[in-house]
């Protein structure tokens, strides 16, 4: 659907993207996580030709972005919808009116309809003529939706579409996200900072740090097993103990955490204490990670269990977490 | 006449024949007053206007950024600004009398006026377009509207109360320079309040004409006002 390949972009002369390649299959939801300033609305502009670039190649359904110019291009955008953090909608006019905008703008037949239809699928048909600064946030980011839908995109660009918005709201607007990329088969990029995000929405993801690329790839299996770089981003807030070997585990779906680890334990009769862990939603399953500390007298023998059972660990040191990972 | 002023009982009496026997006058300089405003302000308006529009897309974080051509119009912009009105009056008669066949009148006045307050009305407009947020201007350009329609849909419409506040700026401004126009053979209020206030020491006549255009200040003021209060 979308091909970025060898991206670089330049503000000036300070290189905001470098390098860039990703592919965004038709249906999936991809990610694009990194911290502010990292590039990522950058790159997304790229995608819908709202920026230019200086080297590589931005592919969307189809046609050479940077090949496009006046009516083609615009034509390529309205089939692009997106959406943004602080909503961009025209406060004073109502939100069937915000809907509507890009209707107008091309003329679209059926607009009554189309309009209270989209209302519809975003919940809010009852509130069709009510001023847009009288909603809530994530009443407001519904509207954003229903209007980067009201011209049938194939692709949705979402530009930190959660970013303002409370833990709660931020999950019904993801549920709604995830409810339109399956019920009508649009492909949908998410740029976000917020991890969490990312692992309960995204198929595959691209992390950004700094406009690098620092991990890409298949959501469960970046997380399940980090690269360096990308351990560095996404850290836990455990403080390590000092003696000992702390270690991470990572259960994937099919194992079961609870009688794996007993079981190590009474089949190695060794101690250990627990350090942190937690259970986290990647998509629709539930994926945990505990932390371990071990005495290191017998770490061997741990790893050497985990080797054997197939399950994904990494060694944690105080100085740097995350120096080495395996399977 | 100086009789009346000793006794002081009668005194507001002469003081209201005068008015009566003025009123016509006062009338007629209210009128030209009302005229001269309305149409400079709505020249001005124009002329402002489509400086603002082409500020706006020259700018250089603008729909078309082009800097040379948005420098040129600062500047010039900049200069008419900082002419004083009274040397601009005068400086542009041979203009005014290209444009109207003469250099006397309020029809003549409307000139100057319009001259000197197109590049405020530039710059004010220019302020309300650029206090359009941003954002919603991005979400028009990322379903592919082009910038006509951006300036015609988004950007007017969504600088247009505040644009109504500054109409009311302009014309109570030209209400003022319309007074300074009058001394030059305009007319109006501040002709008549000079005429008899100053030249002839009767206070009321002056007194009258201050009235009348606080009376309109107001009105100007309130009517933009309820319009914003509609439009917002
Ligand atoms: N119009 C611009 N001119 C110059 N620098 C810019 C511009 N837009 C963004 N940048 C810079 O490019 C970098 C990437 O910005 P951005 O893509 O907005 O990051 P992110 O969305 O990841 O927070 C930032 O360092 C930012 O300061
Ligand atoms: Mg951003």
């Amino acid at each position: 659907m979308i091909h970025v390949e060898h991206l670089h972009k330049w503000y000036g002369n300070r290189e905001v993207l470098h390098d860039i390649n990703l592919h965004v299959s038709e249906g999936e939801i991809f990610g694009v996580v990194g911290h502010s300033g990292a590039g990522k609305s950058t790159l997304l502009r790229c995608m819908n030709g709202l920026e230019s670039y200086q080297q590589g190649k931005v592919t969307a359904m189809g046609v050479d972005v940077a090949s496009l110019s006046g009516t083609s291009l615009r034509k390529l955008q309205s089939s692009m919808g997106m959406i943004f953090q602080n909503f961009n909608l025209m406060a004073r006019k109502n939100v069937f009116e915000n809907v509507a905008f890009p209707m107008r703008l091309w003329g679209a037949p059926n607009i009554k309809e189309r309009v209270n239809e989209l209302l519809e699928l975003v919940g809010l048909a009852k509130r069709a003529m009510q001023r847009v600064q009288n909603l809530s946030g994530g009443q407001k980011q519904r509207v954003g939706i229903a209007r980067a839908l009201a011209l049938n995109p194939r692709v949705l660009l979402c530009d930190e579409a959660t970013s303002a918005l409370d833990p709660k709201t931020t999950m019904s607007i993801l549920d709604l996200l995830d409810d339109i990329n399956r019920n009508l088969k649009l492909t949908i990029v998410m740029v976000t900072h917020q991890m969490e995000v990312v692992k309960r929405l995204c198929h595959s993801l691209l992390m950004l740090d700094r406009g690098k690329t620092v991990a890409s790839g298949v959501t469960e299996e970046l997380f399940l097993s980090p690269t360096k770089e990308m351990s560095k981003m996404v850290t836990d807030e455990y403080t390590l103990l000092k003696s000992g070997t702390n270690i991470r585990l990572m259960f994937p779906r099919d194992i079961s955490q609870q009688s794996i680890i007993t079981h190590m334990a009474r089949s190695l009769d060794i101690d250990f204490s627990i350090v942190g862990g937690k259970l986290e939603r990647y998509l629709d399953d539930v994926f945990g990670f505990l932390i371990i500390n071990v005495p290191d007298a017998h770490k061997d023998a741990v790893l050497g269990y985990l080797e054997n059972h197939h399950l994904y660990w990494q060694v944690l040191d105080n100085e740097e977490a995350g120096s080495c990972m395996r399977r | 006449m100086h009789e009346t002023i000793i006794h002081l009982g009668a005194w507001a009496e002469p003081l209201w024949t005068r008015f009566l026997e003025k009123l016509p006058e006062i009338l007629q300089a209210t009128w030209e007053t009302l005229d001269m405003v309305f149409l400079s302000t709505v020249f001005s308006m124009f002329f402002g206007f489509i400086l603002a529009i082409w500020m706006i897309v020259t700018n250089p974080l603008g729909l078309r950024p082009c800097p040379a051509v948005y420098r040129v119009l600062d500047f010039v912009v900049n200069l008419l600004r900082s002419f004083p009105f009274i040397i601009l009056l005068i400086a542009i008669i041979p203009i005014t009398r290209f444009i109207v066949g003469t250099s006397i009148g309020s029809a003549a006045a409307i000139v100057p006026l319009t001259v000197a307050a197109a590049p405020f009305v530039a710059r004010l407009i220019e302020t309300c377009f650029l206090e359009v947020d941003r954002g919603v201007i991005e979400a028009a350009r990322s379903f592919g509207a082009s910038n006509t329609q951006i300036i015609f849909r988004v950007l007017i419409p969504e600088a247009l109360p505040s644009i109504v506040l500054n109409v009311a700026v302009v014309a109570i401004t030209l209400l003022g320079y319309s007074a300074m126009a009058g001394t030059v053979g305009g007319g109006g209020l501040g002709d008549l309040a000079v005429r008899y206030g100053y030249n002839r020491f009767q206070v009321d006549i002056m007194v009258y004409a201050v009235i009348i255009l606080c009376i309109l200040v107001l009105l100007i003021q309130g009517v933009c006002n309820l319009l914003y209060k509609v439009l917002r």
